[in-house]
């Protein structure tokens, strides 16, 4: 049975995923067979398919691929906080993900920026942010 | 291609749309209208039709429209479902009739697309993109600005650039009668419309329209026993499908539009220099621009010198979107685009290209996920 945190459905597939966030931990799939790294969580690896694979904490340093500013909000929730980011970055690992670069302003955001990984709490979530490194 | 490649076999027959803009009318009825008046245009009875294929609405998802459609039109077709590309699919479902008709499995296909997201509901537009809500990732337009900035980045590409194409766009759909938005645009006016998100500009982005539009496809062989008056062939079509999530793409400045293209130019023996005119999807420029760029109209990064100077307007070496397109014709994912191509090669285009041998439609789906190629001609 599948239950609310913030926006996020939590499942078995992603709780540890956002349990690892909220004890300030980045975390993504490593597959034991082909040694393939992924985000976000998925039953198989999306590679060899098979389903035998390990969560693995990421070393939190990241490149910045791409990010767009928001002037207006399309929910309640983000209303306060524009303009804000978000931004594709790329771990070292491998994997990428969708996060917001913090600690910059949002003009001088620079692509390939080397960011790492800052936990950011908002409500009962926690989730990824990156800060220049 | 093989000896089974084809090239000309299969004809566009005839073509129909409802009007664009805020309609407040239901899916199947605008579907109706548009289907009514492809088969007048083509000169058919509905009663030759015995296949009905449509694409999903967006806005308005319906479960088994081909069927409610078919039932609204009183027909019991041999082939008929529903294809789920986003805007890919009006194309991907021309494609492949022509396959089922090569196939003998049947002989008369019509293909109809009707949503009604203006006078109805646009969520789907504004939706939060999964978990990634959770960092306030929403709407359609979001993934394609992540898409454009990384193209300004990886080849420098200006607003200026992209500017361009909406110019061009507008200028065309200004002509049109029929278009939704008759407003031309000027680069000064694109540079200050409001970032959607930036870089993503309000004039990078499409109409959000209610409409219906229809065609019909059968063999050549059949069109002449038929006596369809302005039978287009179908030369060359091709499908590629990126797939994955924007950021989990492995480049973003290039998609499987590459190998569509390279499919549908293959079949029917052209090359991108070939083509007189082009119906390029427009969902946003940034879209536009990738797909000339993957389609070999000019290499990665130089769309900028393609798109300058008026070279896709009216005149210019490659003109582009001759009804308006996306930006200015009507919002509907893509058969608008097909009816153009149709249109210009009869020599009824408000936008008319002289001498139009060869024209070419792209359409595409979700975030750049689904795309299509489709070259008609003499």
């Amino acid at each position: 049975m599948a239950t609310m945190r913030g926006p996020i459905d939590i499942t078995d597939l992603n709780q540890p995923y956002w349990d690892a966030l909220a004890e300030g931990r980045l975390t993504f799939q490593r597959c034991r067979k082909c040694e393939n790294a992924w985000l976000p969580p998925r039953n198989e690896c999306p590679r060899c398919l098979e389903a035998d694979w390990a969560w693995q904490d990421a070393g939190g340093a990241a490149r910045v691929v791409s990010w767009i500013v928001y002037h207006t909000a399309h929910d309640e929730t983000f209303k306060d906080r524009v303009p804000y980011n978000v931004a594709i970055v790329e771990l070292d690992e491998g994997p990428r993900m969708i996060t917001n670069i913090v600690g910059v302003p949002n003009e001088r955001i620079e692509p390939d920026a080397k960011v790492r990984f800052v936990p950011e709490q908002r409500g009962e979530l926690t989730v990824a942010c990156f800060a220049p490194a | 291609m093989a000896s089974s490649n084809p090239r000309g076999r299969c004809v566009i027959a005839g073509i129909g749309h409802t009007a664009f803009g805020k309609l407040g009318r239901s899916t199947v009825s605008l579907a109706v209208e548009a289907s009514r008046k492809a088969l007048e245009d083509a000169g058919v009875d509905k009663d030759t039709v015995d296949a009905v294929l449509v694409k999903t609405p967006t806005s308005a998802r319906d479960f088994m429209f081909g069927q409610k459609l078919s039932e609204a039109i009183g027909l019991q077709p041999k082939v008929s479902f529903a294809a789920d590309q986003g805007g890919a699919a009006n194309m991907t479902l021309i494609n492949h009739a022509v396959l089922a008709i090569e196939a003998g499995q049947c002989e008369v296909a019509l293909i109809a697309y009707s949503d009604n997201p203006r006078s109805g509901s646009r969520a789907v537009y504004s939706r939060p993109r999964g978990d990634d809500a959770a960092y306030g990732y929403f709407s359609t337009a979001a993934s394609y600005a992540m898409i454009q900035r990384r193209h300004m980045i990886e080849f420098g590409t200006t607003p200026e650039t992209l500017g361009a194409i909406a110019v061009a766009c507008r200028k065309h759909g200004a002509a049109n009668p029929n278009a939704q938005l008759r407003k031309p645009l000027t680069l000064e006016g694109y540079m200050a419309s409001p970032f959607l998100a930036e870089p993503m500009r309000r004039d990078d982005a499409c109409l959000v329209s209610d409409g219906g539009a229809a065609l019909v496809v059968m063999s050549a062989r059949r069109a002449r026993e038929l006596g369809v008056a302005a039978p287009v062939p179908i030369l060359g079509f091709g499908e590629g499908q990126t797939s994955w999530e924007v950021h989990l793409r492995p480049s973003l400045t290039t998609t499987q539009a590459k190998a569509s293209a390279a499919q549908a130019f293959a079949m029917a023996g052209l090359a991108p220099s070939d083509i007189d005119v082009a119906q390029i999807y427009d969902c946003f420029t940034i879209t536009a621009l990738m797909t000339l760029e993957d389609y070999g109209f000019c290499k990665p990064g130089q769309g900028a010198g393609f798109v300058a100077d008026g070279r896709i307007e009216l005149g210019g070496d490659l003109p582009i979107n001759t009804a308006g397109g996306l930006l200015s014709e009507t919002g509907m994912p893509g058969m608008q685009l097909t009816l153009e191509a149709v249109r210009q090669l009869r020599g009824t285009s408000s936008s008319q290209v002289n001498n139009v041998r060869h024209a070419l439609v792209s359409n595409q789906g979700g975030t750049m996920h689904t795309h299509a190629t489709l070259i008609l001609g003499g």
